[in-house]
């Protein structure tokens, strides 16, 4: 049977659409503005950063009206109320693309400690996995959402591995390279976060999907439905 | 900005994505800490295979239930799904209709009530009913409280109006009538009428009492009362209730039962059936998809 809800909902599921489409954005922008030192292009980052809090806004109020006036039940009221957990976590995202950006400003203007490799890395593990927990909310799909939680372990090898590398083999051997090190060292970490929110809506997104709750509970990851 | 979305739509293959398909795809621990399924102590009351006819007419089929006691269950469904028929035949009302015909056993403390030598009149007294429309007898206030205890042969005057002053107070009715226990009980408002027919249900002292959507006529202000009376009343008896009301039933009942033609789809915890139903037709019903 058409219900004019349907409609209501799949307007929700474009604005978070579009939410996931402007966090990876800024992130692409952020992570290319560390790489190459464009002081221009990580400012455009930060003021473009205001487009999202909007829309965070704008999505919060149109969750809040679709429970007050239609008292949505099952399925649709864990599609809204895991869209407004998303909706959080990628405003989180956007403004992590901001602290990458406030990074690239620290050293713009200064030769690059190094050629970088893991952090650029690090920066696609982060699209990819927010890329993934989207498609996943968007096509329902819980084999998806799982590949993202069980990604997490990568990002965080991915982040000691710059920490390692920038602390033992630049910090400690000239100290005076810390006003370099010490700005990538946040940038990985703040891409280490994005992982981090990647995978808390991949788990938000299984309890959507199926009602299962693994968040705090691994072990549901491996457990088949029962009907 | 729109273009930005439809692209990555695009991008992911998405197009044809709507939220209605996360419908019925439920899986394995909806309510995961197990809270909202947990019955109490054994049914109170409960039906075992059973099935109804109104003639050749199936309105019941095979239904498998028990209630358990100072708990309130809830039984929703679409018109003619066989839930008021249902409830009628837990106090045995369905035996007013004739070409009538029952199969299976409804035990109350494990007695077979649909048995011969269990008599309707007592049965009705532990199992009693309050009906959607308020049916108030075009007597005093009361006497309509009295009224059950006085068919039943209490006499002791005393016993009788400690009786009626108490199940008026259970009703919260009391304090609004306590002044005019001699006038017609027509002159109430249609609130006040249903809370005097709980407290008439009350003075019997039954230990069921079934609701066959008892609210269903009455403005938001007098639903709100009896469904408070609803929540005290659960402390001392099992109750259950029929309501086309959903948010009613998520409001007063612990647990939630799912009629569809005369089946039972779908019985567990309110919370679970309302945020994670396990069978299609549940979620189909609860989020207005059904048709």
């Amino acid at each position: 049977m058409h219900r004019h809800f349907d409609e209501e909902l799949g307007g929700l599921k474009n604005d978070i659409l579009r939410m996931g489409a402007l966090a990876r954005e800024a992130i692409t922008r952020a992570v290319e503005a560390l790489k190459s030192g464009d002081a221009a292009a990580a400012k455009k980052v930060i003021e473009s950063d205001i487009e999202m809090d909007e829309l965070e806004l704008e999505i919060d109020d149109k969750c809040l009206n679709l429970i007050a006036l239609h008292q949505p039940m099952a399925g649709d009221l864990r599609f809204i109320t895991t869209a407004i957990k998303l909706n959080a976590e990628l405003e989180r995202i956007g403004d992590l693309a901001v602290d990458v950006a406030q990074r690239a400003l620290d050293i713009s203007g200064k030769p690059l400690l190094k050629p970088l490799i893991d952090i650029p890395r690090l920066a696609e593990l982060a699209k990819r996995m927010s890329g993934e927990a989207i498609e996943s909310f968007v096509k329902g799909d819980t084999e998806l959402a799982k590949k993202v939680v069980l990604s997490d372990p990568e990002a965080d090898d991915l982040k000691r591995a710059v920490e390692k590398e920038l602390i033992y083999d630049y910090m400690m051997r000239d100290g005076s390279s810390s006003d370099r090190a010490v700005p990538l060292l946040l940038a990985a970490r703040h891409l280490e976060r994005v992982c981090d929110h990647a995978v808390s809506m991949a788990e938000d997104i299984i309890y959507m999907v199926s009602a299962r709750v693994v968040r705090h509970h691994p072990e549901e990851l491996n457990r088949k439905p029962e009907n | 900005m729109h273009d930005l979305n439809v692209d990555y739509e695009k991008q992911m293959g998405m197009e044809n994505f709507h939220p209605s398909l996360l419908q019925g795809s439920v899986g394995i621990n909806a309510d995961p800490m197990g809270t909202a399924d947990v019955v109490g102590a054994e049914p109170k009351i409960a039906a075992r295979g059973v099935s109804f006819y109104y003639g050749a007419k199936q309105a019941l089929k095979n239904i498998n239930i028990g209630f358990s006691p100072r708990r309130v269950t809830a039984i929703i469904g679409p018109s003619g799904c066989g839930k008021s028929t249902f409830i009628r035949l837990l106090n045995r009302m369905h035996e007013l209709v004739p070409g009538t015909r029952l199969e299976g056993e409804i035990l109350l403390d494990g007695l077979d009530i649909t048995s011969p030598a269990c008599d309707a009149a007592e049965l009705r007294k532990r199992v009693g009913m309050v009906f959607q429309k308020p049916n108030p007898f075009p007597k005093s206030i009361y006497e309509n409280v009295a009224y059950g205890l006085q068919v039943n042969g209490v006499k002791d005057r005393h016993f009788i109006e400690e009786k009626v002053v108490d199940s008026l107070k259970k009703a919260a009715l009391w304090n609004e009538i306590k002044d005019r226990l001699k006038d017609s009980a027509l002159g109430l408002s249609g609130g006040q009428q249903q809370r005097l027919c709980i407290a008439r249900c009350l003075a019997v002292e039954p230990e069921v009492i079934l609701f066959d959507e008892p609210c269903a006529s009455l403005d938001p202000i007098s639903t709100g009362k009896i469904e408070e009376r609803i929540l005290e009343l659960k402390k001392d008896y099992t109750i259950v209730i029929v309501t086309h009301n959903m948010q009613q039933a998520a409001r007063v009942s612990d647990r939630t039962a799912f009629f569809l033609m005369g089946e039972l789809v779908e019985e567990g915890g309110t919370g679970r059936i309302f945020k994670a139903p396990r069978d299609r037709r549940t979620e189909d019903y609860i989020t207005g998809r059904f048709g």
